[in-house]
C-alpha cells in the first residue's frame, strides 16, 4: 500500500521534521539579529564598519552554501578550532551566517526606503541618533521589510536541507536514511510534503502579519 | 592548511561526481582510453580468442544490447583505494573492481566505461539503467537480492574499525561501551551492521563517501570509521596516523550487481569469474590490488560461498 513505508518509519521522519523546524527557527532568529546589526553598520557606520558589512554580505551571499557548510564542518571540528563536532550546531552557524547576508540586504532596503524627512524631523525634535533609529526608523522599516524577509525565511527552510550533506539529522537526511534502508523512494515524497507544509504555513502567517502591519493607504 | 586543500579537493570531487551523475558521461568515458596500460588486461581476452570463447555463453538479449552499444557502463567507487579509485594524476580508474569491469568488457569485446557509484546510488543506478553493472564494493545480501540480481561472490570482506593510532578503542564493542561517535557511509550495510552491534542511532555520523568519513575522523568529528576492511585498508594507507583494528565482526560477500531480468548477463559474468578463478587471473588481480594493503597471500576465490 502506498504510504505504508512512510507510516512505518514515521518516528524517523518526525524526528527529522522537528530538527528541520529547530534548525530553521534558530537560524532565522540569529540571521535577523545579524541582519539588523550589519544593516545598521552598512547605513550608519563609519567607513570601516560599512566596508566590513559589504564584505560580509558579498562573501556569504555569493558563494555556495554547500561549500560553506563543508568549510565550517572542518574548521570548527575538535582537532582544528575545537569549537564543535555536532553537525546540527555547524549547520546552525553556517545557515545563520548565510541567511544573515540576505537578511541584511532586505533590512537595508527597508531602512533606505524611509523618507529622509522622518530622520530630520526626529533629530530636530531633539532625539539622539540611536533613539531616532530605534523609535522612528526601525518601526517603519519593519513594515516594508516583512515581505522580503518572508522570502528569506522560506529560502532558509528549503536551504536547511543542504545540511544533510554534513550529517545533520534533519528531514532530508532522515528521509534518505529510510529510503536507503527500505529501497523505496516513497519516504522522499513525505519529505517533500514536509518541507511544503513548513513553507506554506510560513506564507499564511506572513500574509496575516503583513495585513496587520500594513500602512493605512 | 593541508586539511583545507583536502577539503577543497573533496568539494571538487563532489562537483565532478554530480556532473558525471547528471546524465551525460563524457568525462567518465574518457577515463579508460583503450591504449592505457591499466586497460591492457582486458585486451588480453578479446572475443575472438578461442580459449575465452569456448566456455563463455555468447547469446542473450542483454549481451547483444551491450555489444551493439560497444561499451559496458560500469558503476564503481572513485575514492576507495584497492577497489575503485580514480587516480588524480592519470585520470584512470584503478583497483580490483575496475579491473573486473575491464575483464568482463574484454570478454564481451567492448570497451568499459566508468561511472562513479557511491553507496546510496548503486541500486538506483541499476534500476534506472544508468549503468549495466555495479562493481562498487557491494555486499550481496537477502534484502538487496529482493531488488537486484548479483553475480557469484568475487571477494569476501568483513567489517572492522578504523581509528587514530593513539585511540584507546580496540574493538567495535569498545566503541559501543564508550558511547562515542562512529562515522560510516549513507546507504551501506555497514550502517545497519553498526546498529545491530549496539551503536546508538544518534552516535552514527553518516556521509555520502568514505573519504569524507576519514576526513571527519581526522578532524575529531567522530572517534572511529567502521565499514568493510577492504575499504578501511585503503583509508589507512592514504592517511598517516590511522589504523585498522579488531577482528572482522561481519562477513561481507561482495558481488557484482545487475538489474533484475538480465539473466544472460548474470550467467555471462559468473562464467567470466569462474574462468578467472581457474586460469589464475583472480589471484593476479588480488596480488596487484589487495595484497599490498593486507600483506596476506591470495585466498581461494570465494565464488561459490
Amino acid at each position: 500500500m502506498f504510504g505504508q513505508i512512510t507510516i512505518e518509519n514515521l518516528d524517523y521522519l518526525v524526528q527529522g521534521y522537528v530538527t528541520t523546524i529547530a534548525l530553521s527557527l534558530g537560524a532565522m532568529v540569529v540571521a535577523l539579529i545579524i541582519g539588523c546589526v550589519v544593516a545598521s553598520f552598512r547605513v550608519w557606520g563609519g567607513r570601516v564598519p560599512s566596508s566590513a558589512a559589504v564584505f560580509y554580505v558579498e562573501f556569504f551571499r555569493n558563494t555556495p552554501l554547500l561549500i560553506q557548510l563543508f568549510f565550517f564542518a572542518v574548521v570548527l571540528a575538535p582537532n582544528n578550532l575545537g569549537i564543535t563536532a555536532d553537525p546540527f550546531l555547524v549547520a546552525l552557524i553556517g545557515l545563520s551566517l548565510y541567511t544573515g547576508a540576505f537578511a541584511t540586504e532586505a533590512i537595508r532596503s527597508g531602512i533606505l526606503a524611509i523618507d529622509p524627512g522622518q530622520v530630520e524631523a526626529a533629530r530636530s525634535l531633539g532625539l539622539s541618533q540611536l533613539a531616532t533609529i530605534r523609535l522612528v526608523v526601525l518601526p517603519q522599516a519593519i513594515r516594508t521589510v516583512v515581505p522580503p524577509l518572508g522570502n528569506v525565511a522560506s529560502a532558509l527552510i528549503r536551504n536547511s536541507s543542504v545540511a544533510s550533506a554534513i550529517g545533520t539529522r534533519e528531514l532530508l537526511f532522515m528521509g534518505l536514511l529510510v529510503a536507503n534502508r527500505t529501497f523505496s523512494l516513497e519516504p522522499l515524497i513525505g519529505v517533500l510534503l514536509g518541507y511544503w507544509s513548513l513553507t506554506l504555513t510560513l506564507s499564511l502567517v506572513l500574509g496575516r502579519l503583513e495585513r496587520r502591519l500594513a500602512f493605512a493607504r | 592548511m593541508r586539511r583545507l586543500v583536502a577539503l577543497l579537493m573533496a568539494s571538487g570531487l563532489l562537483l565532478a561526481a554530480c556532473s558525471s551523475g547528471g546524465g551525460g558521461t563524457p568525462a567518465a568515458g574518457s577515463l579508460a582510453p583503450a591504449g592505457s596500460p591499466a586497460a591492457s588486461p582486458a585486451g588480453s581476452a578479446p572475443a575472438g580468442s578461442p580459449a575465452a570463447a569456448a566456455s563463455l555463453p555468447t547469446e542473450g538479449p542483454t549481451l547483444d544490447a551491450i555489444r551493439s552499444a560497444g561499451k559496458l557502463v560500469c558503476g564503481v567507487k572513485f575514492d576507495v583505494i584497492a577497489f575503485g579509485f580514480r587516480n588524480p594524476t592519470s585520470g584512470d580508474v584503478e583497483g580490483f573492481d575496475a579491473d573486473l569491469c575491464r575483464e568482463i568488457a574484454g570478454a564481451l569485446g567492448v570497451e568499459p566505461e566508468f561511472v562513479e557509484a557511491i553507496s546510496a546510488n548503486r541500486i538506483p543506478f541499476l534500476q534506472e539503467d544508468r549503468v549495466d553493472i555495479i562493481a562498487s564494493t557491494m555486499t550481496r545480501n537477502e534484502e538487496r537480492l529482493g531488488q537486484i540480481d548479483f553475480s557469484k561472490i568475487y571477494y569476501l570482506a568483513g567489517q572492522k574499525i578504523l581509528v587514530k593510532s593513539d585511540s584507546p578503542h580496540q574493538t567495535v564493542d569498545d566503541l559501543v561501551a564508550a558511547g562515542v561517535k562512529v562515522c560510516s557511509g549513507q546507504g551501506s550495510t555497514s550502517e545497519t551492521n553498526l546498529l545491530d552491534k549496539g551503536v546508538a542511532e544518534a552516535n552514527l555520523v553518516l556521509f555520502a563517501t568514505y573519504s569524507e568519513a576519514a576526513q571527519a575522523l581526522l578532524d575529531g568529528r567522530c572517534d572511529a570509521v567502521s565499514t568493510d576492511d577492504s575499504i578501511l585498508f585503503g583509508l589507512a594507507q592514504q592517511n598517516e596516523g590511522l589504523e585498522v583494528r579488531g577482528e572482522a565482526f561481519t562477513q561481507e560477500p561482495l558481488g557484482i550487481g545487475i538489474k533484475k531480468g538480465k539473466e544472460d548477463l548474470v550467467a555471462f559474468i559468473d562464467a567470466v569469474l569462474d574462468q578467472m578463478a581457474a586460469n589464475g587471473r583472480w589471484a593476479e588481480l588480488y596480488d596487484t590490488h589487495i595484497k599490498p594493503y593486507t600483506g596476506e597471500e591470495a585466498p581461494e576465490p570465494p565464488l561459490d560461498m
